[in-house]
């Protein structure tokens, strides 16, 4: 259905964009940016906060640019044509938001030379094609910590969308976290193969409940988890954005994604004629990832968490510090030692203490 | 690795109150399409009628304050809605599965409009409503006479269905119209009007599923919600042999196996997800080709799908 949909989007902003005549964008001229998005802005979760980012470089460069978006447009071949379409009417800066996005950005790219494109949350660079994505896991290792604070059961509720390895690194940095305060947490994860099905992922927040998790983690992007969590009575983290308002008495903290620094620093660059490609990978420190306001913990729970934020922040702790054993009792992470990124984007194995297997594998 | 807590009646309860929660929605929307259809209409705008009636459903009780007003008014939404495609498929004899999608494709995208100013924001969930006695009930107490007034209606409306389109005039002549247009025109009876109400009623129950999500399943507002729950909803009609009772059958078999295999991931016992996700689907399908194939003869009603054009 989304195709459908995303076609006739993407029909209808052809013919629309079409009207104009496609132009190189001169450094004097207006710089026109466009952004591809993998759901509805209205999702109040990843493609939300995507377009906030947006609508931040709008306000900040005023007239300087001219920004576009094209939501809901399915990963594959569809994806290309939206892109190829937003290129040839003369954007000068496309946004591809979504890790499906990589080759048809990479394809587009190389017809495109006078065009940079900007792929999130990929691992391929060319030379008007650059990355970026954010540290998602440091926010997850504190989460873990305030979870394992708080939970009576000793069990953290984890709903995921699919086995990539971000998902997959979340887990683990989450319960890196838990076993730094508690080492017998124990963690349930159910996969909900989707990343926008509030039904479905209140259905799997209501089955962790029932079976004894009375802290909800998600890694899908809408606020129907954290509302389960708040009529069931138990605590639960926000995804992306910051769900305080579905749950007032549950939400702990969100890891709220901000794009808005990234996004404008780029728009500046492009018009400064000073963009370069680049493989960015922002953090704490950058200002990417936020954590919401520590909310319904004691104050030594809130002062642990804001003490852990502040470390990471600074650069003194790492999420995956030595010693990490994987699940078979091997030592992947020696002491003293932390994981390299790029085994952190190519994660597919669990830390030990989880009793689940990844699927598929 | 079975919890022992899994026999516990009190979760009991709770896996059964949200198994009959996750087949509401799909019995609501089914139920409208399968009178629809058995007045001789394919509307594939289920999906768009139901979005619509999320976001409507949504907008009005949010402004307003009142659930009630809310539901009256995605229905009427989804109602609404159902009517462009009336137009098009019954009076204009257009292709109706082409009508269909553009309604579905219209509904998404009318509704993300109309929730847009919406996102981010909440509604209490419609309450549950007990019933004295029967809700005190261990086990099946929460499970069945817990539930919030959908729930009840869905039910109700179970019942109407089954007995309006057996029992009563105006379902033997709704069914004729549905069977052999031609007939039922030669006998005088107005086809195309008949088959716009009933396509209203599809549309009107699918307004209600979507106030349902939006006020009651997940009280708040974001686009694509429904998460392709309408085309579920088609799906079982067709699988229930246009038959009341099945559908209901086909419903609460989808909800139980979508729900349940959430636990079976919550137990760890190491069955690849993506099987488990997509169990729901091979078991309501495997489930109603068994029925069908055991009582032959209950196919499709014979004017489905196609345009009726009175010769004067």
């Amino acid at each position: 259905m989304r195709k459908i949909l995303a076609m006739a989007v993407a029909l209808a902003s052809g013919a629309v964009l079409a009207g104009g005549s496609p132009i190189e964008a001169r450094a004097a001229e207006k710089l026109k940016a466009a952004w591809v998005y993998i759901g509805p802005v209205g999702d109040f979760g990843w493609t939300y906060q995507h377009d906030q980012g947006r609508q931040a470089v709008e306000k900040e460069l005023g007239d300087k640019v001219e920004t576009t978006y094209v939501e809901s447009v399915p990963e594959g071949p569809d994806a290309e044509r939206v892109i190829e379409q937003l290129a040839r009417a003369g954007n000068t800066l496309i946004f591809t938001t979504s890790f499906g996005y990589m080759e048809p950005t990479l394809k587009v790219a190389k017809r495109y030379p006078k065009v940079f494109f900007e792929h999130a949350t990929g691992y391929k660079t060319a030379k008007n094609v650059s990355t970026y994505n954010a540290k998602f896991h440091e926010g997850r290792y504190v989460i873990g910590q305030i979870a394992a604070k708080t939970s009576k059961t000793g069990t953290i509720g984890y709903i995921a969308s699919f086995p990539i390895p971000e998902v997959i690194s979340g887990i683990n940095a989450l319960m890196l976290g838990a076993q730094s305060v508690n080492p017998d947490m124990k963690i349930k994860i159910v996969w909900v193969n989707s990343w926008f099905d509030p039904a479905k992922e209140a259905d799997a927040a209501k089955a962790l409940i029932d079976q004894g998790a009375d802290v909800i983690s998600q890694h899908t992007d809408s606020p129907a988890a954290m509302q389960a969590a708040e009529a069931r009575g138990v605590k639960a983290f926000g995804q992306a954005s910051d769900m305080i308002k579905f749950g007032p008495n549950a939400q702990l903290t969100s890891i709220v994604d901000n794009w808005a620094p990234y996004y404008i620093e780029r728009t500046k660059a492009a018009l400064d004629g000073t963009w370069t490609s680049t493989d960015t990978w922002g953090g704490m420190k950058d200002g990417e990832v936020v954590m919401a306001p520590y909310t319904n913990m004691p104050d030594d729970v809130k002062k642990m968490a804001e003490a852990t934020q502040a470390a990471i922040t600074a650069g003194t702790l790492h999420p995956f510090k030595g010693p990490i054993y994987d699940q078979a009792g091997k030592l992947v992470v020696k002491e003293g030692e932390v994981l390299p990124d790029k085994d952190i984007l190519s994660m597919n194995w669990y830390v030990k203490g989880i009793t689940d297997t990844v699927p598929g594998k | 690795m079975l919890d022992t807590a899994m026999l516990d009646a009190t979760i009991l309860g709770a896996v059964l109150a949200s198994i009959v929660a996750a087949a509401t929605t799909l019995l609501l929307a089914s139920l409208g399409e399968l009178v629809a259809e058995r007045a001789g209409t394919l509307n594939l705008g289920v999906e768009g009628m139901m979005i619509v009636g999320a976001a409507v459903g949504y907008a009005t009780a949010y402004s307003s304050g009142s659930l009630l007003l809310g539901t009256l008014a995605a229905v009427l939404a989804g109602a609404m809605l159902s009517l462009v495609f009336a137009v098009l498929a019954i009076w204009l004899a257009t292709n109706q599965v082409a009508s269909g999608l553009a309604t579905t494709i219209l509904g998404l995208g009318l509704a993300g409009l109309i929730g847009s100013s919406f996102v981010g924001t909440r509604v209490d969930a419609a309450p549950a409503l007990a019933i004295p006695g029967l809700t005190d009930l261990p086990v099946i107490g929460p499970a069945l006479f817990g539930q919030d007034a959908f729930v009840y209606a869905s039910i109700l409306l179970l019942i109407a269905v089954t007995w309006g389109l057996a029992r009563t005039r105006a379902g033997l002549v709704l069914r004729a119209v549905g069977e052999n247009h031609a007939a039922a025109h030669a006998l005088g009876h107005p086809v195309r009007r008949i088959r716009t109400l009933a396509v209203m009623f599809g549309g009107a129950c699918a307004g209600l599923a979507g106030a349902h999500l939006s006020l009651a399943y997940t009280p708040f507002w974001a686009s694509d919600m429904t998460a392709g729950r309408g085309w579920i909803a088609l799906a079982l009609v067709v699988f229930s042999a246009w038959r009341p009772l099945w559908l209901l059958g086909g419903a609460y078999l989808f909800g139980a196996v979508s729900i349940l295999q959430l636990h079976v991931q919550g137990f760890g016992l190491g069955i690849p997800a993506q099987l488990l996700s997509s169990l729901p689907y091979l078991a309501t399908i495997a489930a109603l080709v068994v029925i069908s194939a055991l009582k032959r003869g209950q196919g499709a009603p014979a004017s489905l799908g196609v345009p009726f054009v009175p010769d004067r």
